[in-house]
């Protein structure tokens, strides 16, 4: 690990990031901050763009496969999109007075520190490094959920630390009997902890070390990607927090435990002493999807209800990872994917419209297509993607899964299905009452003068339509590279 | 590196001892574990968190000798001074704002909680028997996990996450030659330290603001 390789062309991506936090960090203005946050998100994009070239480098320190320069150029692109979103949203709730224009320094230092360390895990060829960066990841989370300082913010916050701290010990201790699950493979060292050294070797791991270590990486990861039985800090989290750090941005986050169960599950079947992982895999996930799509009933918090659908969406991802296979996992991939950018659009949409109508509860938001056209239509435009329905890629991966599912596990598709269903319908109800019906009044005191707000409307949603655009795109006709690249890293991760 | 000097037999009986003396302060670092899930008052909850530290930075240190890793002593002093001293005394500091002597209360069944301890550590033993090293350590990160699930004072809480912090250094030292055991150390009594400084400056605002709110308990939350 020297010096060198984190300045090499793959650890300048995550550098950036770690250096902008810093730089942040010392910025006095908020009006400068937002403009400089925006920036090195931009930059950091730019730089992961060069990562496809960058692909077979596997140092001591970064692993660059399709799956984690996939992973690396989705969440740079969410943080870049999420970041121009901050330019308008962040002005209106220092005029709302719900942040503290003393806390926005931290606001962007954390947002840089939580994107770094995203980062640094999907990169990392280390496993008890990518632990590390996870851990710099949640807890820039927990600041961010903690922000607003207010009763629910501090007690969602506390919780976040406590459920995901006991999950990142789980996955310490997971890490830990990895390594020595693959001593007899590798020899003491480096190498028992590297993705690149130990994913080769998997047949000559320990059997029983290696089935200690895939349950506790399986609860502790999982904690982190809000899979169940330990999903319910996620709701309190994503619920509270300035939305473009708390709900979209530590959104990507489940992503990078994801990819984490990804590997592990490769590991585990390469193994043939060790027990399938399969199964184990595929209970979390169908759980965590059932649990998420009962819970959206009684939801009266828009942000709570659609990250109670983060919960269901990463199970359905979680599933196909647990049935295996390149189709089910290039499947999962690009649910993962575009669930992820649907997500941010919606939280995004959802963000400013409570910032409109001075509430995120379901009762005060209400008939935003007529009294706020472009966000409504936009936000109507992302439930139906999320919603899984043509012409949106999400139906395209959905549609994978549960014909794979069919194939082979057949009796799984009924749980599958009554989950699918019953999260569809709590999607449509919303649907409903949030973007049709009668407009439910404007917050008194609205944030942005009256001529300014038509062009800050229009420029607040231009991230929103990017992100869109990628999932009406991948819906309508996929890219012929695209497809071929996400079968190949399908191949590679089988 | 003291065993290679030695003849074999006599390398052999040394092997054992040091085995035995770190399963003897793993296992008193278990025993405080219990204190930390039974005593009543916060304070006697903090003593046995500092003297788990404590213990366990004794651990660090055998664990350097016998596995001739001289860097395991910059653990042991890491552990020392965090986990020993320093956040034990944050932590009874936020208490003394408040009232040293209240009662946290005891977990809420005790038999259950007594159960469910005895169950954790049979559950430990078993899955990771080959090594009683992880075994033990095991335990202490279950019981920790117990602890803070039991407790709803968030001070308490957090020497809970001490205690699970301590559990994992334990699993990290008693790998020989891991390598990263200093780092690991570091970001995992900096992840203790996060929780400690946030009961200090915020202590009164991280329970949850209403009690009879549904979902505070733990459950799906409206």
């Amino acid at each position: 690990m020297s010096a060198l390789e984190l300045l090499s062309p793959v650890g300048l991506v995550p550098l950036s990031a770690f250096a902008a936090a810093a730089l942040l960090g010392m910025v006095p203005s908020w009006r400068v901050g937002v403009w400089i946050n925006a920036a090195a998100s931009t930059l950091c994009f730019m730089l992961a763009l060069r990562l496809p070239w960058e692909i077979g480098v596997a140092g001591p320190l970064w692993l660059v496969d399709r799956l984690s320069v996939h992973m690396a150029l989705l969440t740079t692109f969410v943080a870049m999109t999420t970041s121009w979103f901050s330019l308008t949203y962040i002005p209106a709730e220092i005029a709302a007075r719900r942040l503290d224009r003393r806390r926005l320094r931290l606001y962007h230092a954390i947002y840089q520190l939580l994107a770094g360390g995203m980062l640094t895990a999907l990169l990392c060829n280390n496993v008890a490094i990518a632990w590390v960066a996870m851990e710099i990841a949640t807890l820039a989370a927990v600041v961010a959920v903690g922000l607003a300082r207010t009763a629910h913010a501090m007690a969602a916050s506390w919780k976040f630390y406590l459920v995901c701290g006991v999950g990142l010990a789980l996955a310490l201790f997971g890490t830990i009997v990895l390594y020595v699950a693959m001593l007899p493979a590798t020899g003491p060292g480096l190498p028992a902890m590297s993705w690149s050294a130990i994913l080769p070797q998997a047949a000559r791991g320990d059997g029983t070390m290696l089935n200690l270590a895939f349950a506790l990486l399986l609860v502790g990861y999982g904690t982190l990607a809000g899979l169940a039985p330990l999903h319910f800090w996620l709701a309190d989290a994503q619920s509270e927090g300035p939305t473009p750090l708390a709900a979209v941005l530590a959104g990507s986050m489940l992503n990078a435990a994801l990819v984490l169960i990804l590997r592990l599950r490769q590991l585990m079947a390469g193994n043939a002493e060790a027990i399938d992982p399969g199964p184990p895999i595929l209970l979390l996930a169908m759980l965590s999807l059932l649990l998420g799509a009962f819970s959206l009933w009684p939801r009266l918090d828009a942000r709570r209800f659609f990250a109670f659908s983060t919960i269901g969406q990463s199970g359905l991802a979680t599933f196909a990872f647990g049935l295996g296979g390149s189709a089910a996992i290039f499947a999962g991939v690009l649910h993962l994917t575009l669930h992820t950018l649907i997500k941010a659009s919606v939280f995004q949409c959802i963000g400013r419209a409570a910032q409109m109508k001075g509430s995120q509860e379901f009762s005060r938001i209400g008939g935003l297509i007529v009294s706020h056209r472009a966000l409504g239509l936009t936000l109507a435009a992302g439930i139906l993607a999320l919603a899984a329905l043509p012409p949106f890629g999400l139906f395209t991966s959905t549609f994978l899964i549960i014909s794979e599912t069919f194939r082979r596990l057949p009796l799984a598709s009924l749980p599958l299905g009554i989950g699918l269903v019953v999260g569809f319908w709590a999607l449509m109800m919303r649907l409903h009452s949030l973007c049709l019906g009668t407009p439910t009044p404007n917050c008194r005191r609205e944030p942005l003068p009256a001529g300014a707000s038509g062009v800050r409307d229009a420029l607040a949603l231009v991230p929103i339509w990017a992100q869109l655009a990628i999932v009406l795109l991948f819906g309508l006709a996929m890219p012929a590279p695209v497809f071929n690249w996400l079968r190949l890293m399908a191949e590679a991760a089988q | 590196m003291a065993q290679q000097l030695l003849p074999l037999e006599i390398a052999d009986g040394v092997g054992l001892l040091s085995q035995n003396v770190a399963h003897m302060l793993g296992g008193a670092a278990l025993l405080l574990s219990f204190a930390l899930l039974y005593q009543r008052r916060i304070a006697r909850v903090l003593d046995a968190c500092a003297l788990q530290g404590m213990v366990l930075a004794v651990a660090a240190l055998w664990q350097g000798w016998s596995q001739g890793a001289p860097r395991l002593l910059v653990t042991a002093v890491m552990v020392l001074a965090a986990a020993g001293v320093a956040i034990p005394m944050a932590l009874r500091h936020a208490a003394l704002r408040r009232n040293m002597h209240r009662e946290i209360g005891t977990v809420p069944g005790s038999f259950t909680s007594m159960l469910l301890s005895a169950g954790l550590v049979v559950l430990s033993m078993s899955v990771a028997l080959p090594r009683e090293d992880l075994a033990l350590a095991l335990a202490l990160v279950l019981l920790a996990a117990l602890t803070m699930v039991m407790r709803r004072d968030a001070l308490a809480q957090a020497a809970g996450f001490l205690s699970l912090g301590n559990g994992l250094i334990l699993a990290a030292i008693s790998v020989p030659d891991m390598p990263l055991v200093e780092e690991l150390t570091g970001a995992v009594l900096a992840l203790t330290a996060f929780g400690t400084f946030g009961v200090v400056s915020f202590r009164e605002r991280l329970d949850p603001p209403d009690a009879g709110r549904p979902g505070t308990a733990g459950g799906p939350a409206q």
